[in-house]
């Protein structure tokens, strides 16, 4: 039956590396490019961040455009660097009716409401994303998912859903964001950053990291029999809200609870390797998805989360997050939680600490937002 | 799998529209959204906290379950809310942006920041009934029925255990209002 999805090109931009492989190589390393900024986006107070280097970015856009850097935000040059290494490593025409772009970012180029060099309309959404199709000569109207920060993983189930149900034959999912004064100085107003490298999980976590990335995966629709080894398949994804409460997560875990049980309906969870939390390293995440974790049973699986890598990247996490963890998942290892040395949540779970091997072939991706949203990604390997 | 209809809602700057029936008609200049709230006698004090986009479907949620025989403080896993619309949350970013804009009158506000996700207005919905299923934003230049009928129907296609959806179209972007939402159910 022609219903497998799986995984047949990625891009990645981060501070850690311009491929997805070379930020591979720098996690495995345990590097980070999380720094404290002062006098950064002109905002009052100090705040660490994992930022993109410009220059890189411009000469990555260069490579591929022949026509300068002027006419592209950072956010939007991010975006079409992963989505050509993507397009390109899945070999496809990008510019054919048979290909859905699908975007994901929460704010997008939001910063350009202070001030605003280009047409009146570049701060929607759905303009960023015209931009990038206009880029691949792509005639669909794109579809712009804006779910918080869960907005990389049902991006992911968007694609889904438009390769089962809407005919088409691939899928370019593209998350995307850019850090500002706006987007820094509103999580500064919640208290929710960390004055130093962030610790999910860890019973001292002060809050989180924001990170700037841009993540491109292209997925297609065929059968099993076709795959070769190593492919990465979507197993399962839910998306459950916790009707519960608009900035905080539920106590009791119950939305992401629903959504585990949803997404790995039918599957044999003693084959996971890991679970790649969205381990924010705010003390409510973190508690939240602990609980969970251990109300569903999986509190014995090595639990991991790549913030302390590279921060959290709003609405390209569970892109990059998902891209990253195929890695780990095809060398056979368990990436470790890096900043974290004294596990302490609400409810005990097993937080990968040490770089492991692991013999799973599946990995199973949490993530949870603002607006009460929660997914789950299950993904196997094909062996 | 078939599924129908069963009531929808229109509010734009003038009129409040359920089901074909004029249901509110503005006459002055005051808070229209709220001005709403009272004509429908809704009672949900969180309301006043909203910013437009989540108060305007909140409202529209409110008047699609008007006449639903339910139990609101269930908790509805087979429930799902798939808006969209082309602001995102612009119209709240720009009050967010005034309060940052000016170094000698920084006032960054959590209260303001909040509403600066275009999806907070399904998490809205969802708490005032208890929604548990999916919850879902997309963002397109302009409101097309053919899409919105699409996601729909992937929604009901995905999962099978789905009963009611929330769907439609909820745009807030200073002067312009334009909220056309349904309830659909699976028959």
């Amino acid at each position: 039956m022609n219903d497998i999805i799986y995984k047949i090109g990625e891009g990645v931009v981060s501070p850690l590396g311009m491929t997805a492989g070379a930020v591979y190589e720098a996690l495995c390393k345990g590097e980070s490019r999380a720094q404290r900024y002062e006098n950064t986006f002109g905002l009052p107070e100090p705040f660490f961040a994992s930022l993109l280097d410009e220059d890189k970015l411009d000469s990555a856009f260069s490579a591929l455009w022949d026509y300068g850097t002027e006419g592209y935000t950072k956010v939007e040059k991010a975006a079409i660097v992963a989505a050509a290494q993507a397009i390109n490593e899945a070999n496809i025409a990008a510019d054919r009716e048979e290909v859905i772009f699908v975007l994901s970012t929460t704010k997008g180029n939001v910063d350009l409401l202070e001030n605003n060099p280009y047409e009146p309309e570049r701060p929607y959404l759905w303009r960023t994303a015209q931009l990038i199709t206009e880029y691949f000569d792509n005639p669909n109207t794109p579809i712009v998912v804006s779910n918080a920060c869960i907005s990389g993983c049902a991006a992911q189930i968007a694609a889904i859903n438009q390769l089962r149900y809407g005919g088409y034959k691939y899928a370019v999912v593209i998350g995307a964001e850019a850090l500002s004064k706006f987007v820094i100085s509103g999580f500064q107003s919640f208290k929710a950053l960390s004055p130093e490298r962030c610790k999910p999980f860890d019973a001292n976590r002060r809050g989180l990291n924001l990170g700037e990335a841009a993540a491109a995966i292209v997925y297609t629709i065929g059968t099993d029999e076709e795959l070769d080894a190593g492919t990465l398949i979507v197993q399962g994804a839910a998306i459950n809200n916790d009707a519960n409460h608009i900035s905080g997560p539920s106590r009791t875990g119950e939305g992401l609870l629903r959504s585990i049980t949803k997404a790995n309906e039918g599957f044999d969870t003693s084959r996971l390797a890991f679970i790649n939390a969205h381990g924010t390293a705010t003390l409510y995440n973190d508690d939240m998805e602990s609980i969970a974790i251990s109300r569903a049973g999986l509190q014995d699986v090595p639990v991991n989360s790549l913030k302390g890598y590279f921060g959290h990247t709003l609405g390209a996490a569970g892109i990059l997050e998902t891209i990253l963890s195929a890695h780990a998942l095809n060398h056979g290892r368990v990436l470790p939680t890096l900043g974290t040395d004294t596990p302490g949540t609400a409810a005990t779970v097993n937080v990968c600490l040490q770089s492991q091997a692991t013999r799973g072939d599946s990995f199973m991706k949490l993530i949870s937002g603002f607006g009460g949203s929660n997914a789950t990604m299950t993904f196997r390997v094909k062996r | 799998m078939s599924y129908t209809i069963t009531s929808q809602c229109q509010i734009n700057d003038q009129q409040v529209i359920l089901n074909d029936n004029l249901l509110v008609q503005r006459t002055g200049e005051g808070d229209w959204l709220a001005d709403i709230y009272h004509a429908i006698g809704m009672q949900y004090p969180k309301f006043f906290k909203m910013d437009n986009l989540c108060k305007a479907g909140t409202l529209a949620a409110e008047l699609l379950l008007r006449d639903l025989d339910f139990d609101r403080e269930d908790v509805k896993p087979d429930w799902a809310v798939i808006l969209m619309n082309s602001a995102s949350s612009l119209d709240d970013d720009r009050k967010y942006q005034q309060t940052i804009a000016d170094a000698e009158n920084y006032y960054p506000s959590p209260a303001v920041f909040v509403y600066t996700l275009a999806n907070i207005v399904t998490g809205e919905i969802c708490i005032r009934h208890k929604i548990g299923g999916e919850s879902s934003f997309y963002i397109f230049e302009q409101f097309d029925e053919t899409q919105m009928h699409t996601f729909v129907q992937q929604a009901f296609a995905s999962n099978p255990e789905l009963t009611h959806v929330i769907c439609g179209w909820v745009d807030v972007d200073g002067d312009t209002m334009d909220v056309r939402m349904w309830l659909v159910v699976k028959v």
